[in-house]
């Protein structure tokens, strides 16, 4: 049981160039695996591949294989692996419908799509609400949302699905500290519960570091350096990789400079 | 204006989801006030001379009167001011073959036979218009698509409707967010109509191609969450109908198909 990457490669429609060339990648449930890299170092690129919708929605030629719980997703619907890898963007305002004039009928999007009996659409919106504290946004308009709600009403309209993975790609690059606060906070609680697992790409190294058991580099579509998490964001090549450690590390760093070891801040 | 459906009838969904239409007039099922604006657009059109559009017209108003929109109404009906004038002047000074002149100075003979016709249209025009406008004030958008829908539309058709619904109001926010921050870059929008004009250009290339950008990831986001499954959608929402009202459809739509016919047909050459 897990979402697998196996030499897996991508290129967009158009392009001669690789955006990812020869990846491995292995996500257990209950697993959070970290994905860093420069910008176009193919961090986007790795989530629409592992959640299959490149290239079914967006095109494009796919080498190599991925599969969600032994089902390659090549031969899935889209609505398939919704249910069993759901995925988050980087901007809250283009995942939601638009169409939804409260949170609550936000949420049940997902579930009414499958055609679920009435109880059970309701029992996965309000689980899904309560998973990331928000049941209190419930009967909000999603357009009234602050960017750090909307993003976690976003990720409960995807927790409503049930998904075994959750892909997220770089759910806080749009949100002021508030708004990444509320996120982290939100994911702290989801990985604590267990089960699901998480591919999360950020450019925050610090919300990596407390969330992520692995972590993953990539440069130029492919992955320079992977490994567990304290070990690769503690490395000394990472900012040569256009990735900025994470702030522990680099006063770490800093205070060893002046003499002063603190070898506990990147451990 | 809305009121909780019967604790025992929602099936674990919160009161703020079961919201039932109340109020005069705005209770109706909303396929009911969607058939009753459109059997009037087509009235005030289908019978001709004075008759249909006065008579479209005096319901808009009543229905108006009873939903208690008379004011937002007017609005609307200040909005088609310009169209209004326009029609008027044109009939009145050019309406062709016409030879009873109300007064003549110089080359304009602005004649009654025009002014007759240009009030005449303008009428048709607003009762057709503020029948629709009607419907809009008296129902949300997401009543009529959740009515829609469980009479068979389409998970795509609605979708789509919704979306192009929210849109505007959207997108306008948007252009209102690029004119702040072209004006920031100095860009003059306000003055003279060239000045305006030339502001219109650094707006509508972010509006447009923002728009087009975020298709693709609408159409990723929405995929992620089974929209394309197959099947009808499960519906969370049932709004009351009656039987009283689905008998007034009916017999609406079949005066509706009798006066169509009998127009074609030139059989309503009685109506005054």
């Amino acid at each position: 049981m897990s979402l697998t990457l196996t030499a897996v490669g991508y290129r967009y429609v158009g392009t001669s160039r690789p955006a990812l060339a020869g990846i491995d990648l292995t996500l257990a449930p209950g697993e959070v695996v970290g994905v860093v890299g420069a910008n176009e170092a193919g961090k986007s690129t790795l989530c629409l591949v592992a959640a299959g919708l490149a290239p079914a929605t967006i095109g494009g030629r796919l080498d190599g294989a991925v599969t969600v719980d032994g089902l390659p997703t090549a031969q899935a619907h889209p609505y398939e692996l919704a249910q069993r890898c759901g995925v988050l963007f980087q901007n809250p305002v283009t995942q939601l419908s638009g169409t939804a004039p409260t949170v609550w009928e936000e949420v049940a999007f997902g579930p009414r799509n499958l055609a679920l009996p009435l109880t059970e659409v309701v029992g996965r919106v309000d689980d899904a609400l309560a998973a990331l504290a928000i049941a209190e946004l419930a009967e909000r308009d999603p357009a009234r949302l602050s960017g750090g709600q909307a993003q976690l009403v976003a990720l409960a309209s995807v927790l409503a699905l049930r998904p075994a993975y959750l892909i997220l790609d770089e759910p806080t690059s749009q949100l002021d500290p508030q708004g990444t606060r509320l996120v982290g906070e939100a994911l702290s609680r989801l990985v604590a519960g267990g089960g699901t697992g998480v591919l999360l790409t950020e450019h925050k190294t610090d919300l990596l570091w407390g969330l992520a058991g692995r972590v993953v580099v990539l440069d130029g579509g492919r992955a320079a350096l992977s490994g567990a998490a304290h070990a690769v964001l503690a490395d000394d090549r990472l900012a040569a990789w256009g990735v900025e450690p994470p702030g522990r590390v680099r006063l770490a760093r800093t205070a060893e400079a002046a003499g002063v070891a603190l070898p506990e801040l990147a451990a | 204006m809305t009121s909780e459906a019967p604790a025992d009838d929602r099936h674990g969904i919160p009161a703020f989801v079961v919201r039932v239409p109340a109020g005069p007039y705005r209770s109706l099922n909303p396929v009911t006030k969607l058939v009753i604006a459109l059997s009037e657009v087509i009235l005030a059109f289908a019978i001709g001379s004075w008759s249909g559009p006065i008579l479209v017209l005096a319901v808009v108003l009543g229905c108006a009167a009873i939903a208690g929109i008379l004011r937002p109404l007017w609005v609307i009906a200040a909005v088609t001011l310009p169209v209004v004038v326009s029609i008027l002047l044109v009939n009145t000074f050019l309406y062709p073959g016409a030879k009873d002149p109300i007064i003549t100075v110089g080359p304009f003979a602005p004649t009654w036979t025009g002014l007759a016709f240009g009030v005449q249209v303008t009428i048709r025009l607003l009762a057709a218009s503020l029948a629709l406008a009607v419907a809009y004030l008296t129902t949300r958008t997401d009543d009529l698509l959740t009515e829609l829908e469980r009479r068979g539309l389409g998970r795509r058709s609605t979708f789509l409707i919704g979306a192009a619904t929210e849109t505007v109001p959207r997108t306008i926010t948007r252009a209102g967010e690029i004119v702040d921050s072209q004006r920031a870059r100095g860009l003059d929008t306000e003055g003279s109509w060239w000045k305006r004009a030339r502001g219109v250009l650094p707006l509508a290339g972010p509006v447009v191609f923002g728009a087009l950008t975020e298709v693709e990831e609408r159409t990723m986001a929405l995929e992620s969450r089974a929209f394309s499954a197959p099947g009808r959608r499960t519906m969370i929402r049932h709004l009351p109908d009656s039987g009283v009202q689905r008998w007034f459809r009916r017999a609406l739509i079949a005066v509706l198909g009798l006066i169509v016919i009998g127009r074609v047909l030139g059989a309503l050459g009685w109506v005054p």
